[in-house]
């Protein structure tokens, strides 16, 4: 029905290609530049079609390109970003569960306050928490490890994984819990037999949510670990200083493009439940 | 032994009390239905004898047992849900073995429980069915399913067919009306439909506002309501309710309607009310007339010819419903509703002729509206 | 549906007369499982709870009071009064990062919003192809500040970037070096952070005009109104709380910024596009001044709050409301 192409159409079509191509640039260039080389590159713009593909790159960038004097590649960073980001989703996720179920279904005394202000997490900025958690760090031992940022990251993320939980199950009907309880089910009985089953639809969210956000992050990263502790993030920060003697970009777009392609991927093959995600919460 | 004794049960949520001192008993056996308008405490006692509530004051006794501190899996209860509150990740079968898995109960039992309530039941072919793969009428089997198997001292329903639609709600009335009598069983119900309340209790304790206005059997419920809320909410139409003024002349005591209007009905009250009405001779009261008490002109009601008293009134509206006619009338200056045969025609406008049946009549209080005889 | 042959029609079922035995055990079980099943669930829930709550209170009070104190490289305990927010509020530094903020917040807000209400609106025509759309608007939003500002440096770098393109293909006199302006770096990130953020607004939006109740439409349509009537006169009024998500959500992101504006121009040219979020990390490590760098977080937790409390009352109210009108 939709298909007769009038004026009008013909329109909007050029609009979301015209807005569609405006989103993919940036994509496209670091793509196109992770297989150019230097002298290409220098030679005409960041924009450009590969005169040769130059595969090297992507081997440097992973393994032997100098990051802050250290000559490994990006790959010891990316590491990094997995040993904290497999850890810290998985536990933020499951205390997140916990704490949803109890604040949804075992209401009480005060637990709106409880939930308010575990809410208020999602808000309060990162910098209003740098120096408690250096000085926590610090009595812990915990300063410049990657077992620090899991923890870190863990704390922060039961904010959000408590939110998303929480809200979802609000959902499920108190007769469903008092049906179980006649039944002779306990608190741990219920979450296992009832309630996970129920819970695959917002544990993904909230996995992909905490992959994505935990992968990205940046600050935490650069104040709390250094040279060869850091997540990707802060080494493709340092990469970026580092080359600027002499620039490097079809090397550098070739870790830039390694360093997203987890989340890239995530994106692609979770896109619906990232969405779901992002407007978890503000439409309500 | 008592089955279910509910003495002095008073229950607040915050400042507002939801329960102000229960008192009921029933015996073994016995099928209590507890119905009142939404909001009238009726669901909150369930829950309070489920367990699933805490009682405020006074006490909760199951088969004889103080059960006030007692967790709702060991009351020795089960109960159906309004919503059914199937689990719907698990088949039907494990609907129902849940609770005993809980239980601990061992597997061959486990599988002669299952086999004996789908028989009954018969939902044999549902077993391994998710509750989402289910309608309507097959759920509510189910969830009665998962409440027989525990074979408990005492059963609970909360409206449990109020999610059905007309036609089935009444077959399953019937089903679980026949289930009651075949097993025996102890059965507390909980509606806001007065028909459900009326054809399956053996007791009913009607409520309003937290308190139990009337408990006692259905027909002593209908036919002498204790209170006027009772008589309005029990039967549909409700009963009419109209002042009128009593009197006492050579013939007996009599009460008026509409008194002094040139219409006024004067209709003589039997003599076994009048002598509980005694104290009311000269005084207010409001007269209550059930429906059917007002038929067409050459009904008789009983053998004693006194007690159909013929009257003539103007015909407001008439709703024929297929099986009867309900009129609309007016009576001394009062509208009342009759019910008369299908198969007679009144024109609306029109006086016609009517009798009145005063064996029923309940007069009340109009200061306390409890019910004076 | 047509209703299954109850018991009602069914031959004799048998009685449940079978013993009461399975049920009276349950009361058997000893006192100490009983005691274990109600202490287990409390000690489970409540340290993760206890964690998050401490973490949220407990970290921004601590952050409060190291502003009153005279904390350099350590904290020091040492109560200085406002001093440390005198001296933020004076400095060149911040008076900047906050005039910034201004334009910044005002640029990105706009743009965002003006640029996800239009591709929802697009999106929302029934085209082909609406998935590939969707996914391409939105991707920018599962990659990093990081790697996104990075790849805007390059592009606006003028002598590698857009400039260099241009030039290249004849118009030797084109300027596009914003990124090294004074004057006009701060608007790269503006567009940089629309680029990223307008596909979570498209999301929002659409979501919002999808959730219009379809009677709606047509009883549009039956007046007669045409499609952009529709949307200026029933559909936008109908999403206008979207519109105050989406504000809210994109004040908290620009006053939040920093990972972009580190990857894009790390605050410069010079001080040129420093922000309050910089403002701190330079004060707290960089020259160690704890005390100063937490009063300057807490000024931008207190602006947080000023668009965040208006919204939760607001929220509050229109529960309230729906509440009571059922």
């Amino acid at each position: 029905m939709a298909d007769r192409l009038t004026p009008a159409r013909v329109l909007i079509y050029a609009l979301l290609a015209g807005f569609a191509a405006f989103y993919l640039v940036p994509l496209l260039v670091v793509v196109l530049n992770s297989v150019r080389t230097a002298e290409d590159i220098g030679a005409t713009s960041v924009v450009g079609l590969p005169r040769e593909l130059a595969f090297g790159n992507f081997e440097r960038a992973w393994g032997s390109y100098c990051i802050a004097r250290r000559c490994e590649g990006i790959s010891p960073y990316m590491w990094n970003s997995f040993l904290m980001v497999v850890p810290a989703t998985i536990i933020s996720t499951l205390l997140g569960a916990l704490n949803g179920y109890s604040l949804a279904l075992w209401r009480f005394r005060g637990d709106n306050w409880v939930f308010g202000i575990i809410t208020l997490g999602v808000f309060l900025p990162e910098q209003m928490k740098l120096v408690p958690w250096t000085l926590v760090l610090r009595d812990l031992g915990l300063t410049n490890t990657i077992a620090g940022l899991v923890l870190i990251h863990v704390v922060q993320g039961i904010s959000f994984t408590t939110l998303f939980c929480r809200n979802y199950y609000t959902a499920i009907p108190q007769e469903l819990l008092k049906a179980a309880k006649i039944d002779g089910a306990g608190f741990f009985r219920i979450f296992w037999r009832i309630v996970l089953p129920l819970s695959p639809p917002i544990l993904i969210v909230t996995v992909i949510w905490q992959f994505t956000h935990i992968w990205n992050e940046f600050l935490y990263g650069v104040t709390f670990t250094s040279g060869a502790q850091q997540p990707v993030t802060a080494a493709l920060i340092a990469l970026s200083v580092s080359v600027s003697e002499a620039p490097q970009y079809g090397v550098q777009s070739a870790a830039v493009l390694i360093a997203a392609l987890p989340t890239l991927l995530v994106y692609l093959f979770g896109g619906k439940y990232f969405v779901r995600g992002l407007t978890a919460g503000a439409v309500k | 032994m008592s089955a279910l004794r509910i003495a002095r049960l008073r229950k607040r949520f915050g400042a507002q009390e939801v329960l102000k001192g229960i008192d009921l008993e029933i015996g073994s056996g016995e099928f209590l239905v507890l119905v009142g308008p939404s909001g009238c405490g009726k669901s909150t006692l369930l829950n309070v004898i489920a367990g699933l509530e805490k009682a405020g004051e006074g006490t909760v006794e199951i088969g004889g047992r103080v059960v006030n501190d007692v967790a709702p899996k060991d009351r020795d209860i089960a109960m159906v849900f309004q919503s059914y509150a199937l689990y719907p990740t698990m088949t039907v079968r494990q609907n129902i073995t849940f609770g005993m898995e809980c239980r601990r109960v061992p597997r061959p039992q486990q599988e002669e429980a299952l086999a004996r309530v789908a028989r009954l039941l018969q939902i044999e072919a549902l077993l391994n069915r998710k509750p989402s793969q289910l309608s309507g009428g097959q759920r509510q089997r189910v969830a009665m399913g998962r409440a027989l198997v525990r074979d408990p001292m005492l059963f609970l329903f909360d409206e449990p067919l109020s999610n059905l639609d007309a036609k089935l709600r009444v077959e399953m009335r019937m089903e679980i009306k026949q289930l009651h009598r075949r097993i025996g069983a102890t059965m507390v119900y909980v509606t806001h439909d007065q028909i459900e309340a009326m054809t399956m209790a053996t007791r009913i304790a009607v409520m309003h506002q937290g308190e139990v206005q009337q408990f006692a059997d259905p027909e002593t419920i209908y036919n002498r309501p204790a209170t006027l809320f009772v008589a309005r909410f029990m039967g549909a139409p409700p009963m009419n309710t109209v002042a009128a003024r009593l009197t006492g002349g050579a013939e007996g005591l009599a009460a008026i309607i509409g008194a002094g209007r040139p219409d006024e009905i004067r209709l003589p009250v039997p003599e076994e009310l009048a002598a509980r009405a005694g104290p009311f001779r000269d005084r207010e009261v409001v007269l209550g007339i059930r429906p059917e008490c007002i038929a067409e002109a050459d009904r008789r009601f009983g053998a004693d010819a006194r007690h159909s008293v013929p009257i003539e009134a103007p015909v407001e509206m008439t709703e024929p419903t297929g099986a009867e006619t309900i009129v609309l009338m007016r009576l001394g200056g009062e509208a009342l509703l009759g019910r008369v045969s299908p198969d007679i025609r009144l024109p609306v406008g029109a006086p016609a002729r009517f009798a009145l049946d005063t064996r029923k009549l309940c007069l009340f209080d109009p200061a306390t509206e409890r019910l004076i005889a | 549906m047509t209703p299954d042959p109850g018991p009602a029609t069914a031959p004799a079922a048998p009685a449940l007369d079978a013993p009461r035995a399975a049920a009276r055990r349950a009361a058997a079980r000893p006192a100490w499982r009983d005691a274990i099943g109600r202490w287990l669930p409390h000690l489970v829930l409540w340290p993760p709870l206890l964690v998050s709550v401490v973490h949220v209170l407990g970290f921004t009070g601590y952050t409060t009071w190291m502003s009153f104190t005279a904390s350099t490289l350590m904290p020091d305990y040492e109560w200085v009064g406002l001093r440390n927010y005198t001296a933020v509020l004076n400095s060149r530094n911040w008076q900047i990062a906050t005039d910034n903020l201004l334009i910044y917040g005002a640029g990105f807000v706009v743009l965002t919003t003006a640029l996800g209400l239009l591709l929802a609106v697009l999106i929302d025509q029934r085209v082909r192809g609406e998935n590939l759309f969707r996914t391409i608007y939105l991707y920018p939003m599962a990659v990093s500040f990081v790697v996104t500002g990075t790849v805007w440096a390059w592009l606006l770098n003028p002598s590698i970037g857009i400039q260099r393109l241009v030039r290249s293909m004849g118009w030797g006199g084109f300027r596009f070096d914003w990124l090294v302006d004074r004057e006009m770096a701060i608007y790269t990130i503006v567009i940089a952070g629309a680029w990223q953020a307008s596909g979570f607004a498209m999301a929002l939006f659409l979501a919002g005009i999808r959730s219009v109740d379809a009677d709606l439409y047509k009883a549009a349509q039956v007046d007669g109104a045409g499609p952009w009537r529709i949307y200026r006169r029933v559909v936008l009024p109908a999403i206008w709380p979207i519109f105050i998500a989406v504000l809210v959500i994109l004040l908290q992101y620009t006053i939040k910024t920093f990972d972009l504006v580190r990857a894009l121009t790390g605050g410069g040219p010079g001080i040129a596009t420093q922000l309050p979020a910089l403002v701190v990390y330079d004060l707290m490590f960089q020259r160690g001044l704890l005390g100063r760098g937490s009063a300057a977080a807490v000024m931008m937790l207190l602006s947080l709050l000023l668009v965040l409390v208006p919204y939760f009352g607001f929220m509050r109210w229109r529960r309230h409301r729906e509440a009571r009108h059922g």
